[in-house]
Protein backbone atom coordinates (compact mmCIF):
# COMPACT_ATOMS: atom_id res chain seq x y z
CA UNK A 1 0.00 0.00 0.00
CA UNK A 2 1.49 3.37 -1.03
CA UNK A 3 1.77 6.34 1.35
CA UNK A 4 -1.03 8.15 -0.56
CA UNK A 5 -3.38 5.20 -0.29
CA UNK A 6 -2.55 4.73 3.41
CA UNK A 7 -3.28 8.43 3.99
CA UNK A 8 -6.59 8.18 2.15
CA UNK A 9 -7.58 5.00 4.06
CA UNK A 10 -6.80 6.79 7.33
CA UNK A 11 -8.99 9.72 6.21
CA UNK A 12 -11.80 7.30 5.40
CA UNK A 13 -11.38 5.56 8.78
CA UNK A 14 -11.85 8.91 10.51
CA UNK A 15 -14.69 9.71 8.09
CA UNK A 16 -16.70 6.68 9.26
CA UNK A 17 -16.11 7.55 12.92
CA UNK A 18 -16.95 11.22 12.30
CA UNK A 19 -20.13 10.29 10.43
CA UNK A 20 -21.27 8.20 13.39
CA UNK A 21 -20.59 11.17 15.66
CA UNK A 22 -22.77 13.42 13.46
CA UNK A 23 -25.55 10.82 13.45
CA UNK A 24 -25.45 10.51 17.26
CA UNK A 25 -25.52 14.28 17.63
CA UNK A 26 -28.69 14.43 15.55
CA UNK A 27 -30.28 11.57 17.51
CA UNK A 28 -29.12 12.91 20.90
CA UNK A 29 -32.54 12.49 22.53
CA UNK A 30 -32.41 8.78 21.78
CA UNK A 31 -28.95 8.62 23.28
CA UNK A 32 -30.22 10.23 26.49
CA UNK A 33 -32.98 7.61 26.61
CA UNK A 34 -30.47 4.77 26.08
CA UNK A 35 -28.14 6.22 28.72
CA UNK A 36 -31.03 6.33 31.19
CA UNK A 37 -31.85 2.72 30.31
CA UNK A 38 -28.22 1.67 30.84
CA UNK A 39 -28.08 3.39 34.23
CA UNK A 40 -31.30 1.82 35.53
CA UNK A 41 -30.27 -1.62 34.20
CA UNK A 42 -26.94 -1.49 36.03
CA UNK A 43 -28.52 -0.11 39.20
CA UNK A 44 -31.16 -2.86 39.21
CA UNK A 45 -28.36 -5.46 39.03
CA UNK A 46 -26.66 -3.75 41.99
CA UNK A 47 -29.91 -3.88 43.99
CA UNK A 48 -30.25 -7.56 43.07
CA UNK A 49 -27.24 -8.26 45.33
CA UNK A 50 -28.91 -6.30 48.17
CA UNK A 51 -32.11 -8.24 47.54
CA UNK A 52 -30.35 -11.60 47.82
CA UNK A 53 -29.54 -11.02 51.48
CA UNK A 54 -32.96 -9.47 52.19
CA UNK A 55 -34.86 -12.54 50.90
CA UNK A 56 -32.58 -14.97 52.73
CA UNK A 57 -30.76 -16.15 49.64
CA UNK A 58 -27.37 -15.37 51.12
CA UNK A 59 -25.20 -17.65 53.28
CA UNK A 60 -23.93 -16.48 56.72
CA UNK A 61 -20.57 -15.40 55.27
CA UNK A 62 -22.22 -13.38 52.51
CA UNK A 63 -20.23 -10.23 51.66
CA UNK A 64 -22.77 -7.79 50.25
CA UNK A 65 -20.21 -5.29 48.94
CA UNK A 66 -18.22 -7.99 47.17
CA UNK A 67 -21.38 -9.47 45.67
CA UNK A 68 -22.52 -6.04 44.55
CA UNK A 69 -19.16 -5.30 42.97
CA UNK A 70 -19.08 -8.75 41.33
CA UNK A 71 -22.45 -8.19 39.68
CA UNK A 72 -21.81 -4.53 38.83
CA UNK A 73 -18.51 -5.36 37.11
CA UNK A 74 -20.44 -7.88 35.04
CA UNK A 75 -23.23 -5.40 34.26
CA UNK A 76 -20.87 -2.54 33.40
CA UNK A 77 -18.52 -4.59 31.28
CA UNK A 78 -21.41 -6.34 29.56
CA UNK A 79 -23.03 -2.94 28.86
CA UNK A 80 -19.80 -1.70 27.29
CA UNK A 81 -18.98 -4.83 25.31
CA UNK A 82 -22.52 -5.32 24.07
CA UNK A 83 -22.70 -1.69 22.95
CA UNK A 84 -19.51 -2.03 20.90
CA UNK A 85 -20.70 -5.38 19.57
CA UNK A 86 -24.10 -4.09 18.48
CA UNK A 87 -22.77 -0.83 17.03
CA UNK A 88 -20.46 -2.75 14.73
CA UNK A 89 -23.04 -5.43 14.09
CA UNK A 90 -25.48 -2.73 13.01
CA UNK A 91 -23.01 -1.06 10.66
CA UNK A 92 -24.66 -2.66 7.63
CA UNK A 93 -28.22 -2.60 8.93
CA UNK A 94 -27.89 1.12 9.62
CA UNK A 95 -26.72 1.82 6.07
CA UNK A 96 -29.71 -0.09 4.75
CA UNK A 97 -32.19 1.87 6.91
CA UNK A 98 -30.74 5.18 5.77
CA UNK A 99 -30.56 4.10 2.12
CA UNK A 100 -26.82 4.77 1.89
CA UNK A 101 -25.62 1.17 1.59
CA UNK A 102 -25.00 1.40 -2.16
CA UNK A 103 -23.15 4.68 -1.82
CA UNK A 104 -20.89 3.38 0.96
CA UNK A 105 -20.12 0.12 -0.84
CA UNK A 106 -19.26 2.05 -4.01
CA UNK A 107 -16.74 4.23 -2.17
CA UNK A 108 -13.06 3.49 -2.88
CA UNK A 109 -12.39 2.24 0.62
CA UNK A 110 -11.18 -1.13 1.85
CA UNK A 111 -13.85 -2.99 3.81
CA UNK A 112 -11.40 -3.38 6.71
CA UNK A 113 -11.19 0.42 6.91
CA UNK A 114 -14.98 0.70 6.83
CA UNK A 115 -15.48 -1.81 9.64
CA UNK A 116 -12.59 -0.52 11.75
CA UNK A 117 -13.93 3.04 11.45
CA UNK A 118 -17.27 1.94 12.84
CA UNK A 119 -15.53 -0.01 15.65
CA UNK A 120 -13.31 2.98 16.47
CA UNK A 121 -16.31 5.18 17.14
CA UNK A 122 -18.17 2.41 18.98
CA UNK A 123 -15.24 1.85 21.35
CA UNK A 124 -14.86 5.56 22.15
CA UNK A 125 -18.60 6.05 22.57
CA UNK A 126 -18.96 2.85 24.63
CA UNK A 127 -16.18 3.94 26.99
CA UNK A 128 -17.74 7.39 27.47
CA UNK A 129 -21.21 6.00 28.16
CA UNK A 130 -19.92 3.29 30.51
CA UNK A 131 -17.93 5.88 32.45
CA UNK A 132 -21.12 7.87 33.12
CA UNK A 133 -22.95 4.70 34.22
CA UNK A 134 -19.99 3.81 36.48
CA UNK A 135 -20.19 7.24 38.14
CA UNK A 136 -23.92 6.68 38.82
CA UNK A 137 -23.20 3.23 40.31
CA UNK A 138 -20.42 4.60 42.53
CA UNK A 139 -22.72 7.37 43.76
CA UNK A 140 -25.61 5.00 44.58
CA UNK A 141 -23.74 2.00 46.03
CA UNK A 142 -20.73 3.71 47.56
CA UNK A 143 -18.49 1.16 45.85
CA UNK A 144 -15.21 0.28 47.53
CA UNK A 145 -12.28 0.05 45.12
CA UNK A 146 -9.63 0.07 47.87
CA UNK A 147 -8.54 -3.51 46.95
CA UNK A 148 -8.68 -2.85 43.23
CA UNK A 149 -5.71 -2.68 40.91
CA UNK A 150 -6.86 -0.16 38.32
CA UNK A 151 -3.89 -0.53 35.89
CA UNK A 152 -4.49 -4.31 35.82
CA UNK A 153 -8.18 -3.79 35.04
CA UNK A 154 -7.40 -1.23 32.32
CA UNK A 155 -4.93 -3.58 30.62
CA UNK A 156 -7.59 -6.31 30.49
CA UNK A 157 -10.17 -3.82 29.21
CA UNK A 158 -7.83 -2.72 26.42
CA UNK A 159 -6.98 -6.32 25.47
CA UNK A 160 -10.67 -7.25 25.42
CA UNK A 161 -11.25 -4.78 22.61
CA UNK A 162 -9.20 -6.90 20.17
CA UNK A 163 -11.36 -10.07 20.10
CA UNK A 164 -14.47 -7.95 20.52
CA UNK A 165 -13.76 -6.22 17.20
CA UNK A 166 -13.45 -9.65 15.57
CA UNK A 167 -16.75 -10.82 17.05
CA UNK A 168 -18.46 -7.58 16.04
CA UNK A 169 -17.26 -7.90 12.42
CA UNK A 170 -18.56 -11.48 12.36
CA UNK A 171 -21.93 -10.26 13.66
CA UNK A 172 -22.07 -7.46 11.06
CA UNK A 173 -22.04 -10.15 8.37
CA UNK A 174 -25.52 -11.32 9.42
CA UNK A 175 -27.50 -8.36 7.95
CA UNK A 176 -25.46 -8.82 4.77
CA UNK A 177 -26.49 -12.48 4.52
CA UNK A 178 -30.13 -11.86 5.31
CA UNK A 179 -31.44 -8.31 4.90
CA UNK A 180 -34.74 -9.22 6.57
CA UNK A 181 -33.58 -11.36 9.52
CA UNK A 182 -29.92 -10.43 9.99
CA UNK A 183 -30.50 -7.81 12.66
CA UNK A 184 -32.56 -10.16 14.82
CA UNK A 185 -29.86 -12.82 14.43
CA UNK A 186 -27.34 -10.34 15.86
CA UNK A 187 -29.53 -10.09 18.98
CA UNK A 188 -29.61 -13.88 19.26
CA UNK A 189 -25.80 -14.06 19.11
CA UNK A 190 -25.53 -11.32 21.72
CA UNK A 191 -28.00 -13.16 24.01
CA UNK A 192 -26.00 -16.38 23.71
CA UNK A 193 -22.79 -14.58 24.66
CA UNK A 194 -24.57 -13.19 27.73
CA UNK A 195 -25.64 -16.70 28.72
CA UNK A 196 -22.27 -18.43 28.42
CA UNK A 197 -19.72 -15.74 29.30
CA UNK A 198 -20.21 -15.58 33.07
CA UNK A 199 -21.52 -12.03 33.14
CA UNK A 200 -23.60 -12.46 36.32
CA UNK A 201 -22.46 -15.88 37.62
CA UNK A 202 -19.40 -18.11 37.54
CA UNK A 203 -19.25 -20.55 34.64
CA UNK A 204 -19.26 -23.45 37.11
CA UNK A 205 -23.04 -23.10 37.63
CA UNK A 206 -23.68 -23.82 33.93
CA UNK A 207 -24.23 -27.27 32.37
CA UNK A 208 -21.02 -28.67 30.85
CA UNK A 209 -21.88 -27.94 27.18
CA UNK A 210 -22.52 -24.28 28.04
CA UNK A 211 -19.32 -24.18 30.09
CA UNK A 212 -17.45 -25.36 26.99
CA UNK A 213 -19.11 -22.63 24.93
CA UNK A 214 -18.12 -20.14 27.64
CA UNK A 215 -14.52 -21.31 27.45
CA UNK A 216 -14.27 -20.14 23.83
CA UNK A 217 -15.99 -16.79 24.47
CA UNK A 218 -13.45 -13.97 24.84
CA UNK A 219 -15.86 -12.17 27.16
CA UNK A 220 -15.37 -14.92 29.76
CA UNK A 221 -11.65 -14.09 30.01
CA UNK A 222 -12.28 -10.34 29.96
CA UNK A 223 -14.73 -10.62 32.86
CA UNK A 224 -12.48 -12.98 34.84
CA UNK A 225 -9.55 -10.64 34.43
CA UNK A 226 -11.50 -7.52 35.36
CA UNK A 227 -12.90 -9.19 38.48
CA UNK A 228 -9.47 -10.44 39.54
CA UNK A 229 -8.08 -6.91 39.29
CA UNK A 230 -11.01 -5.02 40.77
CA UNK A 231 -11.98 -7.49 43.52
CA UNK A 232 -8.67 -9.14 44.39
CA UNK A 233 -6.11 -6.56 43.27
CA UNK A 234 -4.42 -8.57 40.50
CA UNK A 235 -1.78 -6.37 38.86
CA UNK A 236 -0.64 -5.98 35.29
CA UNK A 237 1.87 -8.83 35.66
CA UNK A 238 -0.82 -11.19 36.99
CA UNK A 239 -3.06 -10.33 34.06
CA UNK A 240 -0.52 -11.08 31.34
CA UNK A 241 -1.81 -14.64 30.70
CA UNK A 242 -5.37 -13.26 30.30
CA UNK A 243 -4.10 -10.49 28.04
CA UNK A 244 -2.26 -13.11 25.99
CA UNK A 245 -5.41 -15.23 25.60
CA UNK A 246 -7.50 -12.20 24.60
CA UNK A 247 -4.96 -10.94 22.06
CA UNK A 248 -4.54 -14.45 20.62
CA UNK A 249 -8.32 -14.79 20.26
CA UNK A 250 -8.42 -11.38 18.55
CA UNK A 251 -5.60 -12.42 16.23
CA UNK A 252 -7.83 -15.27 15.08
CA UNK A 253 -11.20 -13.54 15.17
CA UNK A 254 -10.33 -10.30 13.31
CA UNK A 255 -8.89 -11.97 10.17
CA UNK A 256 -11.67 -14.58 10.33
CA UNK A 257 -14.28 -11.80 10.57
CA UNK A 258 -12.78 -9.93 7.62
CA UNK A 259 -12.59 -13.11 5.52
CA UNK A 260 -16.20 -14.06 6.27
CA UNK A 261 -17.33 -10.48 5.56
CA UNK A 262 -15.49 -10.52 2.25
CA UNK A 263 -17.20 -13.80 1.29
CA UNK A 264 -20.61 -12.37 2.33
CA UNK A 265 -20.01 -9.20 0.30
CA UNK A 266 -19.19 -11.25 -2.81
CA UNK A 267 -22.34 -13.31 -2.26
CA UNK A 268 -24.44 -10.15 -1.82
CA UNK A 269 -23.05 -8.77 -5.10
CA UNK A 270 -23.85 -12.01 -6.87
CA UNK A 271 -27.42 -12.15 -5.54
CA UNK A 272 -28.12 -8.42 -5.77
CA UNK A 273 -28.57 -7.88 -2.02
CA UNK A 274 -26.57 -4.66 -1.79
CA UNK A 275 -29.54 -2.36 -2.03
CA UNK A 276 -31.56 -0.30 0.38
CA UNK A 277 -34.72 -2.38 0.34
CA UNK A 278 -32.87 -5.66 0.62
CA UNK B 1 -5.31 5.66 -19.84
CA UNK B 2 -6.09 4.72 -23.47
CA UNK B 3 -8.84 2.26 -22.61
CA UNK B 4 -12.45 3.19 -23.31
CA UNK B 5 -14.46 4.54 -20.39
CA UNK B 6 -16.69 1.45 -20.39
CA UNK B 7 -16.27 -1.90 -22.07
CA UNK B 8 -18.58 -4.90 -21.67
CA UNK B 9 -17.77 -8.28 -23.20
CA UNK B 10 -20.62 -10.77 -23.22
CA UNK B 11 -22.02 -9.66 -19.86
CA UNK B 12 -25.01 -11.62 -18.65
CA UNK B 13 -26.84 -11.22 -15.37
CA UNK B 14 -29.78 -13.18 -14.03
CA UNK B 15 -31.43 -13.24 -10.62
CA UNK B 16 -32.72 -16.41 -8.99
CA UNK B 17 -36.08 -16.36 -7.29
CA UNK B 18 -38.31 -19.02 -5.78
CA UNK B 19 -41.68 -18.81 -7.44
CA UNK B 20 -44.94 -20.73 -7.23
CA UNK B 21 -46.61 -21.81 -10.44
CA UNK B 22 -50.17 -20.63 -10.84
CA UNK B 23 -52.44 -23.25 -9.24
CA UNK B 24 -49.58 -25.14 -7.57
CA UNK B 25 -49.65 -26.04 -3.87
CA UNK B 26 -48.51 -23.25 -1.58
CA UNK B 27 -45.40 -25.18 -0.50
CA UNK B 28 -44.36 -26.06 -4.03
CA UNK B 29 -42.02 -23.34 -5.18
CA UNK B 30 -39.28 -23.66 -7.74
CA UNK B 31 -36.14 -21.69 -8.43
CA UNK B 32 -36.40 -19.60 -11.57
CA UNK B 33 -33.88 -17.41 -13.30
CA UNK B 34 -35.00 -13.97 -14.43
CA UNK B 35 -32.53 -12.63 -16.93
CA UNK B 36 -31.83 -8.93 -16.43
CA UNK B 37 -29.06 -8.64 -19.04
CA UNK B 38 -28.50 -10.93 -22.04
CA UNK B 39 -24.92 -11.34 -23.30
CA UNK B 40 -24.23 -7.63 -23.68
CA UNK B 41 -21.29 -6.18 -25.64
CA UNK B 42 -20.80 -2.46 -25.33
CA UNK B 43 -18.05 0.12 -25.64
CA UNK B 44 -18.39 3.70 -24.46
CA UNK B 45 -15.53 6.05 -25.30
CA UNK B 46 -14.31 8.70 -22.92
CA UNK B 47 -16.23 11.98 -22.70
CA UNK B 48 -19.79 12.82 -23.65
CA UNK B 49 -23.16 11.74 -22.36
CA UNK B 50 -24.48 8.31 -23.30
CA UNK B 51 -28.17 7.87 -22.63
CA UNK B 52 -29.59 4.48 -21.72
CA UNK B 53 -33.29 4.47 -22.44
CA UNK B 54 -35.74 1.80 -21.53
CA UNK B 55 -38.68 0.93 -19.33
CA UNK B 56 -38.44 -0.58 -15.85
CA UNK B 57 -37.04 -4.09 -16.16
CA UNK B 58 -35.09 -3.30 -19.33
CA UNK B 59 -31.76 -3.93 -17.56
CA UNK B 60 -30.43 -0.39 -17.39
CA UNK B 61 -30.16 -0.25 -13.58
CA UNK B 62 -28.51 -3.68 -13.58
CA UNK B 63 -25.96 -2.36 -16.07
CA UNK B 64 -25.31 0.71 -13.90
CA UNK B 65 -24.97 -1.42 -10.76
CA UNK B 66 -22.46 -3.74 -12.47
CA UNK B 67 -20.36 -0.74 -13.51
CA UNK B 68 -20.63 0.61 -9.96
CA UNK B 69 -19.23 -2.71 -8.60
CA UNK B 70 -22.48 -3.37 -6.70
CA UNK B 71 -23.29 -6.46 -8.79
CA UNK B 72 -21.07 -9.08 -10.36
CA UNK B 73 -21.84 -10.42 -13.85
CA UNK B 74 -22.71 -14.13 -14.06
CA UNK B 75 -20.90 -14.41 -17.38
CA UNK B 76 -18.57 -12.09 -19.27
CA UNK B 77 -16.42 -9.21 -18.10
CA UNK B 78 -16.94 -5.50 -17.60
CA UNK B 79 -14.19 -2.89 -17.57
CA UNK B 80 -14.10 0.75 -16.51
CA UNK B 81 -11.09 2.62 -17.93
CA UNK B 82 -9.50 -0.80 -18.42
CA UNK B 83 -10.05 -1.96 -14.83
CA UNK B 84 -12.08 -5.12 -14.35
CA UNK B 85 -15.13 -4.35 -12.17
CA UNK B 86 -14.71 -7.61 -10.24
CA UNK B 87 -10.95 -8.14 -10.03
CA UNK B 88 -10.01 -4.44 -9.70
CA UNK B 89 -13.13 -3.18 -7.92
CA UNK B 90 -11.22 -0.74 -5.67
CA UNK B 91 -9.51 0.88 -8.69
CA UNK B 92 -12.85 1.15 -10.50
CA UNK B 93 -14.48 2.80 -7.48
CA UNK B 94 -11.77 5.48 -7.41
CA UNK B 95 -12.97 6.69 -10.84
CA UNK B 96 -16.73 6.28 -10.56
CA UNK B 97 -19.56 8.02 -8.77
CA UNK B 98 -23.28 7.58 -9.00
CA UNK B 99 -26.38 9.73 -8.70
CA UNK B 100 -29.45 7.55 -8.31
CA UNK B 101 -33.17 8.17 -8.47
CA UNK B 102 -33.33 8.23 -4.65
CA UNK B 103 -30.71 10.59 -3.25
CA UNK B 104 -28.68 8.30 -0.94
CA UNK B 105 -28.03 10.46 2.10
CA UNK B 106 -28.15 10.26 5.85
CA UNK B 107 -31.41 12.19 6.04
CA UNK B 108 -30.85 13.56 9.54
CA UNK B 109 -27.46 14.96 8.55
CA UNK B 110 -26.96 18.24 6.70
CA UNK B 111 -25.60 18.57 3.14
CA UNK B 112 -22.32 19.72 4.69
CA UNK B 113 -22.05 16.65 6.96
CA UNK B 114 -22.98 14.29 4.12
CA UNK B 115 -20.51 15.90 1.76
CA UNK B 116 -17.60 15.96 4.19
CA UNK B 117 -18.29 12.25 4.75
CA UNK B 118 -18.16 11.66 0.98
CA UNK B 119 -14.99 13.74 0.67
CA UNK B 120 -13.28 11.68 3.39
CA UNK B 121 -14.26 8.40 1.71
CA UNK B 122 -12.78 9.64 -1.56
CA UNK B 123 -9.63 11.03 0.12
CA UNK B 124 -10.46 14.53 -0.98
CA UNK B 125 -10.74 16.81 2.04
CA UNK B 126 -8.53 19.86 1.41
CA UNK B 127 -10.57 23.09 1.62
CA UNK B 128 -13.79 21.09 1.62
CA UNK B 129 -16.10 23.65 3.26
CA UNK B 130 -15.18 26.36 0.74
CA UNK B 131 -15.59 23.97 -2.19
CA UNK B 132 -18.90 22.63 -0.90
CA UNK B 133 -20.27 26.17 -0.56
CA UNK B 134 -19.00 27.03 -4.05
CA UNK B 135 -20.52 23.96 -5.67
CA UNK B 136 -23.86 24.35 -3.90
CA UNK B 137 -24.04 28.03 -4.85
CA UNK B 138 -23.25 27.13 -8.45
CA UNK B 139 -26.22 24.77 -8.29
CA UNK B 140 -28.42 27.60 -7.09
CA UNK B 141 -28.92 26.32 -3.55
CA UNK B 142 -29.28 28.97 -0.85
CA UNK B 143 -26.28 29.22 1.49
CA UNK B 144 -28.37 28.49 4.62
CA UNK B 145 -29.37 25.08 3.22
CA UNK B 146 -25.89 23.71 3.83
CA UNK B 147 -26.44 23.14 7.55
CA UNK B 148 -30.07 22.03 7.49
CA UNK B 149 -30.97 18.32 7.78
CA UNK B 150 -31.37 16.75 4.33
CA UNK B 151 -34.91 15.64 5.21
CA UNK B 152 -35.97 19.31 5.25
CA UNK B 153 -34.83 19.86 1.66
CA UNK B 154 -37.11 19.38 -1.34
CA UNK B 155 -36.43 16.42 -3.66
CA UNK B 156 -35.06 18.77 -6.26
CA UNK B 157 -32.65 20.28 -3.73
CA UNK B 158 -31.62 16.80 -2.56
CA UNK B 159 -30.84 15.77 -6.14
CA UNK B 160 -28.76 18.90 -6.61
CA UNK B 161 -26.81 18.06 -3.45
CA UNK B 162 -26.35 14.52 -4.83
CA UNK B 163 -24.90 15.94 -8.05
CA UNK B 164 -22.74 18.36 -6.04
CA UNK B 165 -21.48 15.45 -3.97
CA UNK B 166 -20.59 13.46 -7.06
CA UNK B 167 -18.60 16.39 -8.45
CA UNK B 168 -16.86 16.95 -5.11
CA UNK B 169 -15.31 13.51 -5.52
CA UNK B 170 -14.19 14.36 -9.10
CA UNK B 171 -15.21 11.12 -10.84
CA UNK B 172 -14.10 10.32 -14.38
CA UNK B 173 -17.26 8.26 -14.96
CA UNK B 174 -20.57 9.50 -13.60
CA UNK B 175 -23.41 6.99 -13.48
CA UNK B 176 -26.73 8.81 -13.39
CA UNK B 177 -29.61 6.46 -12.72
CA UNK B 178 -32.78 8.44 -13.47
CA UNK B 179 -31.61 11.55 -11.61
CA UNK B 180 -34.63 13.62 -12.66
CA UNK B 181 -37.38 11.01 -12.22
CA UNK B 182 -40.11 12.31 -9.93
CA UNK B 183 -38.91 15.90 -10.00
CA UNK B 184 -41.25 18.74 -10.89
CA UNK B 185 -40.59 20.31 -14.33
CA UNK B 186 -38.74 23.29 -12.89
CA UNK B 187 -36.43 21.17 -10.71
CA UNK B 188 -35.89 18.84 -13.64
CA UNK B 189 -34.78 21.73 -15.86
CA UNK B 190 -32.51 23.06 -13.11
CA UNK B 191 -30.84 19.68 -12.56
CA UNK B 192 -30.35 19.28 -16.32
CA UNK B 193 -28.79 22.73 -16.69
CA UNK B 194 -26.55 22.06 -13.68
CA UNK B 195 -25.31 18.88 -15.33
CA UNK B 196 -24.68 20.75 -18.59
CA UNK B 197 -22.72 23.53 -16.89
CA UNK B 198 -20.70 21.15 -14.73
CA UNK B 199 -19.85 19.02 -17.80
CA UNK B 200 -18.38 22.07 -19.46
CA UNK B 201 -16.03 22.58 -16.49
CA UNK B 202 -14.20 19.24 -16.66
CA UNK B 203 -13.89 16.19 -18.86
CA UNK B 204 -16.19 13.49 -17.66
CA UNK B 205 -18.01 10.52 -19.14
CA UNK B 206 -21.67 10.33 -18.19
CA UNK B 207 -24.00 7.34 -18.47
CA UNK B 208 -27.52 8.67 -18.07
CA UNK B 209 -30.38 6.22 -17.51
CA UNK B 210 -33.72 7.80 -18.15
CA UNK B 211 -37.33 7.23 -19.16
CA UNK B 212 -37.53 10.78 -20.44
CA UNK B 213 -37.07 10.85 -24.21
CA UNK B 214 -36.96 14.65 -24.39
CA UNK B 215 -34.23 14.71 -21.75
CA UNK B 216 -32.27 12.10 -23.71
CA UNK B 217 -32.70 13.97 -27.00
CA UNK B 218 -31.55 17.23 -25.41
CA UNK B 219 -28.60 15.96 -23.38
CA UNK B 220 -27.18 12.81 -24.92
CA UNK B 221 -24.50 12.51 -27.58
CA UNK B 222 -25.34 8.84 -27.99
CA UNK B 223 -28.43 6.82 -27.10
CA UNK B 224 -28.83 3.11 -26.33
CA UNK B 225 -32.38 1.80 -26.32
CA UNK B 226 -32.88 -1.23 -24.11
CA UNK B 227 -35.74 -3.60 -23.53
CA UNK B 228 -35.86 -7.02 -21.90
CA UNK B 229 -32.14 -6.94 -21.09
CA UNK B 230 -31.07 -6.32 -24.69
CA UNK B 231 -29.83 -3.28 -26.59
CA UNK B 232 -32.28 -2.69 -29.44
CA UNK B 233 -30.72 0.41 -30.97
CA UNK B 234 -27.54 2.43 -30.65
CA UNK B 235 -26.69 5.79 -32.20
CA UNK B 236 -26.98 9.54 -31.86
CA UNK B 237 -30.53 10.84 -31.41
CA UNK B 238 -30.41 12.20 -34.98
CA UNK B 239 -29.11 8.92 -36.44
CA UNK B 240 -31.84 6.91 -34.72
CA UNK B 241 -34.55 9.24 -35.98
CA UNK B 242 -33.22 8.98 -39.52
CA UNK B 243 -32.60 5.22 -39.36
CA UNK B 244 -36.16 4.44 -38.23
CA UNK B 245 -37.80 7.36 -40.03
CA UNK B 246 -39.28 8.54 -36.74
CA UNK B 247 -39.67 12.18 -35.68
CA UNK B 248 -38.81 11.53 -32.00
CA UNK B 249 -37.00 9.01 -29.80
CA UNK B 250 -40.38 7.97 -28.39
CA UNK B 251 -41.42 7.02 -31.93
CA UNK B 252 -38.16 5.12 -32.43
CA UNK B 253 -38.90 3.11 -29.28
CA UNK B 254 -42.46 2.51 -30.49
CA UNK B 255 -41.10 1.33 -33.85
CA UNK B 256 -38.67 -1.10 -32.18
CA UNK B 257 -40.88 -2.57 -29.48
CA UNK B 258 -44.44 -1.86 -30.52
CA UNK B 259 -45.09 -0.14 -27.19
CA UNK B 260 -44.80 3.32 -25.77
CA UNK B 261 -42.05 3.82 -23.20
CA UNK B 262 -44.06 6.13 -20.95
CA UNK B 263 -46.87 3.57 -20.71
CA UNK B 264 -44.55 0.82 -19.54
CA UNK B 265 -45.08 -0.03 -15.89
CA UNK B 266 -43.30 -3.36 -15.76
CA UNK B 267 -41.76 -4.52 -12.52
CA UNK B 268 -38.00 -4.10 -12.12
CA UNK B 269 -36.31 -7.45 -12.70
CA UNK B 270 -33.43 -6.92 -10.33
CA UNK B 271 -34.28 -7.96 -6.74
Amino acid sequence: MTVGVRHSEMGALLGFAERQLYVYKRYWVWEVVWLFYSIVSVLSIGFLASGLSAVGGASPGFDLHRAQLYLLIGALLWGYLSLVFMEAAYAIAWERWEGTIEYTFMAPVRRTTHLMGICLFAIAYGLARTFIVLLAAIAIFNLDFSHANIPGALVVLAAAIVPLIGLAILASVLPLLSPQKGEQMSFAVQGFLLLVSGVYYPLSVLPVPLQLAGAISPLTYALDGMRRSLLDGAGVGDELPTVGILVAMGALLIPAGILVFSWAEKRAKRLGLLKRSG
Amino acid sequence: MNSPAVELRGVRKAFRRRERESGAHWWKREWKDKVALHELDLTVDKGGVTGILGPNGSGKSTLIRILGTLLTPDVGRAFVFGWDVVADALQVRRHVNRVSVEAAFFKELSPWENMVYAARLYGNTGGTRRRVVEILETLGLPRDVIDQPMKQLSRGQQQKVAIARSFLTAPSLLLMDEPTTGLDPRSKKEVQSVLESLRSQREITVLLCTHDMDEAAAMCDRVLMMDGGRVLADGTPGELSTRYDAPSLEDVFMHLTGKRLEAEEMEEVAP
